[in-house]
């Protein structure tokens, strides 16, 4: 019987390894730690990696933003006729498919604007927090996203607020996590919120969208969105317009959109390094830092592995030359090359089962004492397990050359002398 | 003698070519990942100013409640109480900041209109902070008590508007007002950019510095709103309508700062903040007993995790990494040593001492380690070339293959295999030449 082969040379694997319980030591150990450091850090790059493939639910590769700054000294009427103006100028530059206005962008990391939303307008509980886009009829087809219910925005709906004014749009589109967590019973469509300054009808619902602040950190309001029926009018700050391109190429689209502006006289400031930015380039940004974590603890546990696979080849490589009288004994007595290949795989197996059980001690240790220091979700026990069978295969593959170069040694070293 | 020991390694090395490749390779892999994790954890983590920051120290005080902030206050303050705090006086100097965005234009027409960023701070902040001044040196206590409108600009924005000369005197326009320079920055950029790490949070900590600096008060005049502001109750606080109600109101958005010297200054103003907290409660704003801080600057960093997470991390992953390293080069040197217990045997039995073979071998692990640490110097240049690829740019640019970082990468090669050869050189020392001599003979 082939498998039970192994299972009948433990005792002299034991035996031997007895022998030898610093080098076995060393092996279980570095085993052990590989494990715990490895599952734990590949553990991060699996949730960086899921958390900056989130999706903003828009074009984004057709989408690029004009960070639209006023110059000092217009009146809010003003402004408000620049960005008619702007919208009209720019919606007719070739290549844009479509173009709205808004105080805030997906992907931008910040800027958005939290607003309360009550069920009742005397509502003493705290209020569901959302974050507001302002937007307008166009804002559906531009961010490339789709209603699940309900309808778009009239032109006649939109109006214009200011950072001072009263926020009380009558209708309102939400995103669907939104109108879940107000409504969890029934369908939000149709029904009546209250902002503090008053009541707004929900006319549609938006399948999804993500919020302006999602990028490295984490907020359980990413997803929960309100479009706004308004143009921003700030004198003192700006606006900010979001072009949808026909093309993925959006440079051609950019300059002559910049040049359409600038032909429009001195109303503004565009940062000539920060002003245009393209969703693609949004996304490379905000999530800068969960690609560097990602990318550096890949690489490292990378090279653990590799250092963990050497120590086995060394270690095997210094066993088998130690006993080369013992092989050749046992090959003159009839042992088959294969009876000595599975003597070190199985020598091996069972030192890499220590060191897993250790080192999936040690892992979940870690990764309740990296919870305590960074927001990091608990480590499910398949991941070392995983780690364990990767581990085992890594021992078997290291062992697997100086095994073969312990088969090789001929029956005849048993009788010669060195 | 330690010549020849050097000697006698190197040709045992080329004798098991393989082992020692292995061993350099892995001393050199554990070395340089540490040392790169620590030039950016070392650069993320550094002092801005080590000349003061033992005595600068941020106020913090709960004007929200114990529901918010799970028990800790929020990081800036409401204008209320940080009025009251520099109106107070109770620090050696005293400091209100918080970051703004201008529109800078000057008489000089071949440059446009440009929006800058910079904060709005009091006389104290440049005294303070230990800023360097190429021309003239900031505004007086005076000058924030009349609301001045004066100027202090980067020497950036200075070569940029009056090509590099002395400005002071001159005007500039910041959203249209004039005001007056009263004195231009030497380079000063500190890393990270504290003063402003409560207001633009940790990601933006390593930024550069503003180009402009105005009275605190007076952009209160002009109602310059803060950037980011947080408010206890989006319910009641968003319907803020005017400027009047919006400085009244709990909204939070000014940092503070204050300088004490000695412990009992720091005992004495911990007090006064206790006493403060306390009076607002006993007038009924705090509906909650004193909840405040004071935290001196590099508590204050790591309170606010201004180290990035990627740096932390990796060297936190980086340090386990050499210590499987460690664990790998015992085993493997044991090996290389008992490969050569014949040898011991013989050279025991002709009289040498167990010292003698203890040295021996310990020298030739720390010409492993010198080998290990020479690859390593290349892999922590070619680290450091990569940190920009590996890190965000604003902090892959404060890290520099420095003198210092090459020492460190060798040495710690050295110290490392030096302690994973002790326990594979007492092995070797403790042969027994007759039984080595015998066995193999």
């Amino acid at each position: 019987m082939a498998l039970t082969k192994p299972f009948m040379q433990l005792r002299p694997i034991v035996a031997a390894l007895r022998r030898h319980k610093v080098a076995t030591l060393l092996i279980v150990l570095q085993v052990a730690l590989t494990l715990a450091v490895a599952s734990n850090a590949l553990f991060i790059v699996a949730t960086r990696i899921v958390h900056l493939s989130r999706p903003t639910g828009t074009d984004e590769s057709h989408i690029f933003v004009i960070r639209n700054q006023w110059e000092i000294g217009q009146n809010a009427a003003q402004i408000d006729a620049n960005i008619r103006a702007d919208l009209d100028t720019l919606r007719n530059v070739p290549g844009v498919r479509d173009i709205f206005s808004s105080e805030a962008f997906p992907l931008e990391g910040g800027g958005g604007m939290l607003v309360g939303v009550k069920l009742k307008p005397d509502q003493t509980v705290r209020p569901k927090l959302a974050i507001a886009y302002f937007s307008d009829d166009h804002a559906i087809d531009t961010l490339g996203i789709s209603l699940i219910g309900g309808r778009n925005f009239r032109p006649d709906e939109i109006t214009a607020i200011g950072p001072y004014d009263k926020m009380a749009p009558p209708v309102i589109i939400v995103t669907r996590s939104l109108a879940r967590k107000l409504f969890p019973d029934g369908p939000a469509l149709g029904r009546t919120v209250y902002f503090a300054d008053g009541p707004a009808t929900i006319i549609g619902v938006l399948g999804s969208l993500q919020g302006p602040y999602a990028g490295s950190t984490t907020r359980s309001i990413d997803e929960d969105n309100v479009l706004v029926p308004a143009r921003y009018i700030d004198p003192g700050g700006g606006v900010v317009y979001l072009v949808r391109a026909y093309s993925t190429d959006m440079k051609p689209v950019i300059a002559a959109a910049l040049k359409a502006l600038s032909k429009r006289g001195n109303v503004r400031l565009i940062d000539p390094m920060e002003g245009v930015v393209t969703l693609p380039q949004a996304r490379e940004r905000g999530y800068a830092t969960d690609r560097s974590v990602a990318l550096l603890m890949g690489i490292l546990s990378g090279l653990l592995l590799l250092a963990t696979a050497g120590g086995i080849v060394g270690l095997s490589s210094f066993w088998v030359g130690q006993r080369r009288r013992q092989i050749g004994i046992r090959r003159s007595l009839g042992a088959t090359t294969g009876d000595i290949l599975l003597y070190f795989h199985a020598e091996n197996f069972l030192i890499v089962v220590g060191g897993i059980m250790l080192g999936v001690l040690l892992a979940v240790l870690a990764n309740l004492g990296l919870m305590q220091v960074y927001e990091l979700p608990r480590m499910p026990l398949y991941v070392p397990l995983v780690g364990a069978l990767v581990l085992w295969l890594l021992g078997q593959v290291a062992v697997w050359g100086p095994a073969r170069f312990a088969a090789k040694v001929p029956p005849v070293v048993a009788i010669r002398t060195e | 003698m330690w010549g020849y020991y050097i000697a006698l390694a190197l040709r045992n090395s080329v004798r098991s070519k393989a082992l020692t490749a292995l061993v350099v390779v892995l001393l050199a892999f554990g070395v340089s990942a540490c040392t790169v994790s620590y030039a950016v954890f070392r650069a993320t983590t550094s002092d801005p100013i080590p000349s003061r920051s033992a005595h600068l120290y941020v106020p913090q005080i709960d004007n929200f409640g114990p529901s918010k902030y799970s028990g800790e206050p929020p990081d800036t303050l409401s204008y209320t109480d940080a009025v009251a705090l520099w109106q107070a006086r109770k620090a050696d100097r005293q400091t209100l900041v918080y970051p703004t965005k201008w529109q800078v234009e000057s008489d000089n027409r071949s440059v446009p209109a440009m929006s800058m960023s910079g904060d709005a701070v009091t006389a104290d902040f440049f005294s303070m902070f230990d800023v360097p001044f190429r021309f003239d040196s900031g505004w007086t206590p005076n000058d924030d008590a009349r609301h001045a409108t004066v100027a202090v600009i980067s020497s950036r924005l200075n070569k940029k508007l009056f090509g590099g000369q002395n400005s002071v005197g001159q005007e500039i326009r910041l959203d249209g007002k004039i005001f007056r320079i009263v004195a231009v920055l030497d380079d000063w950029n500190p890393k990270p950019r504290f003063f402003d790490v409560a207001n633009l949070g940790p990601l933006s900590a390593f930024d550069d510095t503003g180009d402009v600096y105005i009275p605190f008060t007076r952009a209160i005049d002009m109602q310059k709103a803060p950037k980011y502001d947080y408010c206890p109750s989006y319910s009641t606080d968003l319907g803020i309508s005017n400027w009047e109600k919006y400085l009244s109101s709990e909204c939070v958005w000014i940092a503070a700062w204050v300088e004490l010297a000695t412990p009992t200054d720091v005992m004495r103003y911990r007090e006064y903040l206790y006493n403060y907290a306390k009076e607002q409660q006993r007038i009924g704003r705090f509906s909650w007993p004193p909840n405040v801080r004071l935290r001196d600057l590099m508590d204050w960093m790591a309170y606010q995790h201004v180290a990035p997470r990627a740096s932390t991390l990796s060297m936190l992953v980086s340090a386990s990494f050499l210590l499987i390293v460690l664990v790998n080069v015992i085993g493997l040197m044991l090996a290389r040593f008992m490969r050569r217990a014949p040898e011991i045997g013989i050279r025991r039995a002709l009289g040498a001492s167990r010292a003698t073979i203890f040295g021996q071998f310990l020298i030739e692990g720390a010409t492993i380690g010198v080998a290990g640490g020479l690859l390593g110097v290349a892999l922590t240049l070619l680290g450091l070339w990569g940190a920009g690829a590996l890190f965000e740019p604003n902090i892959a640019r404060l890290v520099h293959p420095e003198v210092s970082l090459i020492a460190l990468t060798v040495l710690l090669a050295i110290a490392t295999t030096i302690v994973s050869a002790l326990y594979p050189t007492w092995r070797a020392a403790r042969i027994q030449p007759a039984w080595q001599i015998k066995v193999n003979g």
